[in-house]
């Protein structure tokens, strides 16, 4: 086997651990990446900031673990941003494993805050958690008459008349907004039903893998923003001036992706090396 | 009658889903919200008890016949009994501290691992796939290979590269994608009709 013949065949146990060591060395490297912010994830951030202190937003993390080092800093950074500018928060996770994820990322969301400014958000006054149901489409639909009706008790195992918080929201009318933050098909839902039926507007935040699937439902405004992958987390990181996991591991992906290319490019080289060899023999 | 009642089932809960969408009528949502949001939830749980069953058939025989990566299995069935008997009210709750446990050193890092390694897979995938054989090919290559390139800090060139990327989205892959979904939203459309109205059966078995 000669030398392109190689490049063209390269063992995949040789891409795993190229791929590995770089991200070792990435992780290990004190670099940082600048962070462009894309119009799509300046709109979520403009929208919630132009609303009023008491308004509601409606944050439904469908996710699970597998994808929590991309959804989880836009989900810490929303948050952030809605407990900074005292927005009450409705929750809920639609994903088998996520409630008790979602549960956690709300502790943290709370205990930095607390830590922040010194302010104790209280669940029920300043955001409500609804948890898990089975049947998304079902919830979707049902929260879109009442929130009582798929939950008539928060997480906690609260009465939803009685919180605070509930005491004048019905339905989807009474929130402003409906934060997706999805690694599911969840997202569809949301905009066929929540947005397509009950007219709420949408923004999303989905995994690098499903994001070019959401653009056209940008263009049509179906949804006012789209955060995608770890680079649509890293903007809002830097959007809530909270730089964290997402811009650190810009880092890493950049460099991941600059060796893809690099394999790409050595295949190619060895194809048309190759090729222009057997042309010659023939 | 074995066949005309499953039928009239279909047809009716069809019918009324369909129009119940379409009628923002109180009385109708009032109908919805009693008879749609109630029943699949209980047909589910059904569902759920025939699944667990399953589960733990398929993996008691493999465990009974010693069969390829048999010991797994009983892993399995571990799993299965400690996240009901320690999320079973009574014992524990959903949100117990041995669900929780479960949650955070099992089933966490366990999905995050395998989602992880498709990062493998897809590094050597796109080696292999992303190879300019034609035409098309090429274009393919070059596409990806934009899209890849518009969060890398290039300079001078990082402003074209990031426009032909938003280009190569919200044109090509938008003009594809939409002619995707409506496709498939018609497909979605003339098979609910066909069950609704009982033209398509195979989901009764073979009749």
């Amino acid at each position: 086997m000669n030398f392109f013949e190689k490049m063209f065949a390269i063992d995949r146990r040789w891409v795993y651990l190229t791929l590995f060591v770089a991200v070792v060395v990435s992780l290990l490297l004190d670099f940082s990446i600048p962070v462009p912010i894309s119009k799509e994830a300046r709109n979520i951030y403009n929208y919630i900031e132009g609303l009023n202190a008491g308004d509601a937003i409606h944050l439904a993390l469908d996710y699970d673990p597998s994808v929590s080092a991309e959804l989880d800093p836009m989900t810490l950074s929303v948050l952030k941003q809605c407990f900074t500018k005292d927005i009450k928060v409705i929750i809920t996770a639609l994903h088998q494993f996520g409630p008790a994820l979602a549960a956690e990322r709300i502790d943290t969301a709370v205990a930095r805050h607390a830590a922040l400014t010194g302010e104790k958000k209280i669940n029920g006054v300043d955001f409500v958690y609804l948890g898990y149901k089975p049947y998304p489409v079902l919830i979707i639909l049902g929260m879109g008459q009442n929130y009582r009706i798929p939950f008539p008790r928060d997480y906690y195992g609260v009465s939803l008349d009685s919180l605070p918080m509930m005491a004048n929201i019905r339905n989807y009318s009474d929130v402003k907004a409906v934060i997706n933050i999805s690694g599911t098909s969840a997202t569809d839902w949301w905009i066929s039903y929540g947005n397509g039926r009950y007219g709420v507007p949408l923004a999303i935040g989905v995994t690098g893998v499903m994001a070019t699937e959401y653009y056209p439902y940008l263009q049509t405004d179906q949804i006012f923003g789209l955060l995608g992958g770890l680079k649509g987390a890293a903007e809002y990181e830097m959007l809530v001036n909270t730089p964290g996991p997402a811009v650190e591991g810009m880092k890493v992906q950049i460099v991941a992706h600059a060796i893809i290319i690099l394999f790409i490019v050595i295949g190619n080289v060895g194809f048309f090396a190759m090729r222009r060899s057997e042309k010659r023999k023939a | 009658m074995k066949r005309q009642l499953p039928l009239a089932i279909i047809f009716l809960c069809g019918a009324f889903t369909l129009f119940q969408y379409f009628i923002p009528h109180e009385q109708s949502e009032y109908l919805y919200e009693f008879v749609a949001l109630d029943w699949p939830p209980i047909i589910g749980v059904f569902a759920l008890m025939l699944g667990i069953f399953s589960l733990i058939r398929v993996s008691w025989g493999k465990i009974r016949r010693k069969s390829e990566n048999w010991p797994y299995a009983i892993v399995t069935l571990i799993g299965l009994a400690g996240m009901i008997a320690t999320g079973l009210p009574g014992i524990g709750d959903h949100n117990a501290p041995a669900v929780r446990w479960q949650f955070n050193y099992i089933v966490y890092p366990v999905s995050a691992t395998m989602f992880s390694i498709l990062s493998f897979f897809i590094a050597s995938a796109a080696y292999r796939a992303f190879r300019a054989r034609s035409f098309l090919a090429t274009v393919l290559l070059v596409s990806a290979v934009i899209v890849m390139i518009r969060f890398f800090p290039l300079g001078p060139l990082t402003d074209p590269v990031g426009t032909t990327a938003d280009w190569v989205l919200n044109v090509p892959n938008l003009a594809a994608k939409r002619a995707i979904v409506i496709g498939v939203g018609l497909g979605i459309v003339a098979t609910a009709l066909k069950i609704v109205l009982g033209i398509e059966r195979s989901y009764m078995g073979r009749d």
